[in-house]
C-alpha cells in the first residue's frame, strides 16, 4: 500500500495532478447543476411575480 | 428533403426536453468508464520502461488535453451554425461550451507542468505545443469575457461567435506543433494513423478515460445548455409550463 502511494518517487507530481483533475471534474458537475437550478428558480420567481400582478 | 427535424432542433422547448432526457444516458456511462479507467490505470497497467510509475500522468493529462481541443471545435462549430443560420439554440450551445473547455484547458496545463518537472526537469518552457495550449486558454477566457461584456444578447452571440471562429486557427497549430517544430513535447502515441505505440493493458485505461471524459463533457454541456435556454427564453409560455 505504501508502495502504491509512493508511485516510484512520482507521488509529489502524480497525486496533485489527479487531485486537480478530479476537483475540476467535480466543479463542472456542480457548477452546471447549480446554473440549471438557478435558471429554474429565476423563471419560477418571474412567473409567480407575474401572477401577483406586480411585474411588468 | 424533409427539414422538419432541423426546425424542431432549433426549437428551445424541444431542445430543453431532449437535453434533459439525454443527460443521464451520457452521465452514467461516463461515471462508470472513468471509475473503471481510474482503477485500471492506477492498479492494472504496468509501469513504463522509461518513465516508471510517472507515466500514469497520461490518464489525466491526455483526456483533459483532448477535451480542451475537442470542446473548442464543438464551440466554434455551434457558433458558426448560429451565425450562418441565425439559430439561437446554436449560440446557446456554443456559450455552454466555454467554461467547460476553459476548465479542462487549465487541467491540461497544470497536469502537463506536473509531468514536465520530473521528466523534462522544468515546469514550463515556451515550447510551441505548450504556448499554443496557453493561447487556447486565453481564447476561451476572451470568449467568456467578450460575452459577459456585451449586454445585448444578440450582439454578444454574434461577436463571440466571430472570435470563436477566428480562434479555430489555433487548433491545427496545437495538433501539429510537435511535428512542425522541434518541440520538447512528445508526438502523439494514440491519436495517429498507425497503431498506438502502447501495450494493451496500458492503452485500454487511456481509451476508457478518453471516452469517459468525452461523455462527461456531453452530460455537463447538456445541463449547461438547459440553463442557457431557460435564461434566454425567460418570458416564454413553455418556460411557465416547465416551472409550474
Amino acid at each position: 500500500m505504501r508502495d502504491f502511494f509512493a508511485m516510484g518517487g512520482y507521488a509529489a507530481f502524480l497525486w496533485p495532478a489527479y487531485a486537480v483533475t478530479f476537483a475540476v471534474v467535480a466543479w463542472n458537475i456542480i457548477a452546471a447543476r447549480r446554473a440549471h437550478q438557478q435558471a429554474l428558480a429565476e423563471a419560477r420567481r418571474r412567473f409567480s411575480a407575474d401572477a401577483d400582478g406586480d411585474a411588468p | 428533403m424533409d427539414w422538419t427535424w432541423f426546425h424542431r432542433l432549433a426549437s428551445p422547448p424541444h431542445i430543453y426536453r431532449v437535453a434533459g432526457t439525454l443527460t443521464p444516458w451520457f452521465a452514467w456511462p461516463a461515471g462508470l468508464l472513468i471509475v473503471s479507467a481510474l482503477y485500471a490505470g492506477l492498479f492494472l497497467a504496468p509501469p513504463d520502461y522509461q518513465q516508471g510509475e510517472g507515466f500514469r500522468m497520461i490518464y489525466v493529462h491526455a483526456p483533459s488535453a483532448w477535451l480542451s481541443v475537442m470542446i473548442y471545435g464543438v464551440m466554434a462549430t455551434a457558433a458558426a451554425v448560429g451565425l450562418i443560420w441565425r439559430m439561437k439554440v446554436a449560440h446557446a450551445a456554443a456559450a455552454s461550451c466555454a467554461a467547460i473547455g476553459a476548465s479542462f484547458t487549465f487541467v491540461s496545463l497544470v497536469t502537463g507542468m506536473l509531468w514536465g518537472k520530473p521528466m523534462w526537469g522544468t515546469y514550463w518552457v515556451w515550447d510551441p505545443r505548450l504556448t499554443a495550449q496557453l493561447v487556447l486558454l486565453i481564447l476561451y477566457l476572451g470568449y467568456m469575457a467578450l460575452r459577459s461584456g456585451i449586454d445585448d444578447l444578440g450582439r454578444a452571440d454574434r461577436a463571440s461567435a466571430v472570435l470563436a471562429i477566428i480562434g479555430v486557427v489555433n487548433l491545427p497549430i496545437i495538433r501539429y506543433s510537435v511535428e512542425w517544430w522541434n518541440s520538447i513535447h512528445q508526438a502523439p502515441s494514440v491519436m495517429k494513423m498507425e497503431r498506438p505505440s502502447m501495450p494493451f493493458d496500458m492503452l485500454a485505461p487511456l481509451l476508457m478515460m478518453l471516452l469517459g471524459f468525452t461523455l462527461l463533457f456531453a452530460a455537463v454541456m447538456l445541463v449547461r445548455m438547459r440553463a442557457e435556454v431557460l435564461r434566454r427564453e425567460r418570458g416564454a409560455s413553455w418556460v411557465k409550463e416547465v416551472v409550474s
